[in-house]
């Protein structure tokens, strides 16, 4: 790759905790990504309409609302009918593990619960990105 | 002075050279580590002696229990004349299943309630809004209008129990919805007892359910203090809150120092609304945090209460000790619970009981097992209410008042939480308060960098985490968490269409232009809230009738 990786750190649902979204952001950036983070309260829309604007190679969504099932696979479908289904979705939060396979039925690539090692994501990113 | 200055300088000798001996032995047979820290980061040191706490002078620093400075609690007797109330935070889904659970609590001896409200209803949205969609009842119970208020709270005697509602920007509409449904069962409002957290510069700085900009929400802070002194005498107007400063990261020392500074941020809008210091300030509460780091939190809330009673009676001119007294609300560190072996974090809980104990608390909330993952199941939320009665009847601390007093490295902790928490308050008034330091970025920033350092702590292993980096297991997913039925935010939906086909919709009409006015001049909106949830006008009404005027706050982001 001759470019930086870019991800969008983003916060769906309405739950004001940052403290995961902010971590990781740090840590991708420290790991010589380039981060953008949406702040709080963003409806997916906003989220792909951010994506699509900032160009970047992966959607990184922290929610601990309880509003996953919901909200996570409309980002999928909306980037689908953007045609910009090649950026890797992942999200992290409290999310209970039997909600997990759904999820990565809807398009979701991979899961991260409390306690993930940030650098399990970034190697995540890194390997997965790269398949595009 | 504890000790004469002569005797000091003796044992200062004595153990500097106990402490070269020591580090003679230390060439064969080394330490864990090089440096030892607390939870928060804190060196700390191997031996604590008479000589580290060679300053304190008792009256002044450490006084008697029920005294100024009240470092050892805020009454004479503690535990010995009452336990401190067991209050466990629950709500979600709708108002139905919320009073189950509420009366649930009551059978197994909690002694006051405690309601989570939904997001859509902390951020001042009906269920039926866009923005409301997959969240409705999740982290909380779904209050929409006083229909549901008054399903919440059916067959509990709001003249007997006491109350904590966590709402802070849409508090005036909650209050108001609580007195209404009090009046409805005959309960005149100066006998209602409870809380309101309130606090909206910590949703600034850390919990996100802020909705108007700084400016109007202390006024309808202040409001609410004005109103409540008159018409709610017993109500604690606000719960000022470090809690979820910690758990976005801070140090123990941050959780005061910035809590306290929002305190003094309140205490002077109060101030410069006209009202009396004395009239307001014994209704503050506040709401700290429990972490693992035992030591360190039980010095914690010694620090703090030390602190805020000089800062109440030196900086505010204070006159009612009621002023002085720093009464909290504890719960459990959400944040140190482990979604790996959720049972161990029963021992966690446990521990950090026994820290708010130790420290002198007036309430608490102990968290449950499987909340890294889910919201808790009735069995878990027992067990985590049985650890409590188990610390209060078994344990043995709560016959004696602050047991920890006098230990070299509790009074010498207990001084450096104090001083350093001083210090971020005058880096905060240098900045030019509170709401600047958050409107600028500042305590945000703070707490950002203390939570990074902590992560990396982790991921480097000089913190270890018991099951996430050291004894980790193959494990199975967890059986039998808490479901929220998605069904729910249809259901409160449907009430919404069928309450405003049957409500007087011209009288509702009429209070929310009343409101309106009253939000456009400087007259205390109280009474015209409290107008409007009567005739019920929802919560999502009465909030954009306040957007319109107040507009909304815009987050600072800083990474």
């Amino acid at each position: 790759m001759d470019r930086p990786i870019r991800v969008l750190v983003a916060k769906p649902g309405l739950d004001g905790h940052d403290r995961g979204a902010k971590v990781i952001a740090r840590a991708l950036r420290d790991a010589g990504m380039e981060v953008i983070y949406t702040g709080l309260r963003q409806t997916p829309e906003q989220i792909v309409n951010a994506a699509i604007q900032e160009d970047v190679d992966c959607i990184a969504m922290s929610i601990l609302s309880g509003a996953h099932n919901t909200l996570l696979p409309r980002v999928v479908d909306l980037l689908r009918a953007e045609e910009a289904e090649d950026i890797l979705v992942i999200g992290g939060g409290v999310i209970p593990t039997d909600d997990i396979p759904a999820l990565k039925e809807k398009g979701i690539k991979a899961i991260f619960t409390p306690g993930t090692p940030t650098q399990v994501t970034i190697d995540y990113i890194r390997e997965n990105v790269a398949k595009r | 002075m504890m000790f004469n200055k002569d005797q000091i300088s003796i044992l200062k000798d004595a153990v500097d050279k106990e402490n070269a001996k020591t580090q003679e032995k230390l060439q064969k047979r080394p330490e864990r580590k090089t440096e030892f820290t607390t939870g928060s980061g804190s060196v700390v040191n191997r031996l604590y002696t008479p000589v580290d706490i060679a300053d304190m002078d008792y009256a002044n620093d450490l006084g008697f229990p029920g005294q100024y400075p009240y470092t050892r609690g805020v009454q004479p007797t503690m535990y010995r004349g009452q336990f401190w109330t067991m209050r466990m935070y629950a709500g979600f889904a709708t108002a139905e299943e919320s009073n189950k659970r509420y009366k649930f609590l009551v059978e197994q001896g909690s002694s006051g309630l405690s309601v989570a409200f939904d997001l859509p209803t902390q951020i001042g949205y009906d269920s039926d809004h866009p923005l409301s969609e997959g969240e409705v009842g999740k982290v909380g119970v779904a209050i929409d209008s006083l229909a549901d208020m008054e399903i919440l709270f059916d067959g509990i005697p709001l003249d007997k129990v006491s109350t904590s509602m966590t709402i802070n920007a849409p508090a005036s509409v909650l209050l108001a919805m609580y007195i209404a449904v009090a009046e409805k069962q005959g309960t005149s409002s100066e006998k209602l007892r409870g809380t309101i957290q309130n606090d909206i510069l910590k949703e600034y700085i850390a919990r996100g359910t802020y909705i108007f900009p700084t400016e109007p929400s202390m006024r309808l802070i202040t409001d609410i203090f004005a109103y409540c002194s008159k018409e709610v005498p017993q109500w604690n107007t606000i719960s000022i809150s470090g809690y979820h400063i910690r758990e976005a990261g801070s140090t123990a020392a941050q959780e005061v120092g910035f809590t306290l500074a929002d305190g003094v941020a309140y205490v002077e809008a109060a101030i410069k609304a006209g009202l009396d210091v004395d009239e307001f300030a014994p209704r503050l509460s506040f709401f700290f945090n429990a972490h693992n780091d035992l030591l360190e939190e039980v010095s914690k809330y010694r620090a703090a209460r030390r602190l805020w009673a000089r800062i109440m009676k030196d900086r505010f001119g204070a006159k009612d000790p009621k002023s002085m007294q720093l009464k909290f609300h504890t719960q459990t560190g959400g944040s140190t619970l482990t979604a790996q072996q959720p049972d161990n974090n029963i021992v966690r809980v446990a521990i950090q009981t026994l820290a708010a104990v130790l420290g002198g608390t007036q309430s608490l909330h102990t968290n449950s097992r499987d909340e890294a993952m889910a919201l808790p199941t009735e069995d878990s939320v027992r067990i985590a209410l049985r650890t409590q009665q188990i610390v209060a009847n078994e344990s043995g601390v709560t016959d004696i008042v602050d047991p920890l007093a006098g230990s070299y490295y509790i009074e010498a902790k207990t001084k450096e939480i104090e001083d350093e928490a001083y210090a971020y308050i005058k880096k905060i008034d240098d900045i030019g308060g509170a709401t600047k330091a958050i409107d600028s970025g500042y305590i945000q920033q703070e707490i950002m960098d203390a939570a990074y350092d902590y992560q990396k702590k982790i991921e480097n292993n000089e913190l270890i985490v018991v099951g996430v980096n050291k004894f980790q297991i193959e494990e199975e997913a967890p059986k039998g968490l808490l479901r929220v039925d998605p069904a729910v935010g249809e259901m409160q939906k449907q009430k919404l269409v069928e309450l405003k086909a049957k409500r007087d919709n011209t009288k509702v009409e009429e209070t929310l232009s009343a409101l309106k006015k009253a939000c456009e001049g400087s007259e205390n909106v109280m009474p015209y809230v409290l107008d409007a949830v009567k005739t019920y006008a929802t919560l999502g009404e009465i909030c954009d009738v306040m957007r319109a005027v107040f507009g909304e706050y815009q987050q600072t982001v800083n990474l």
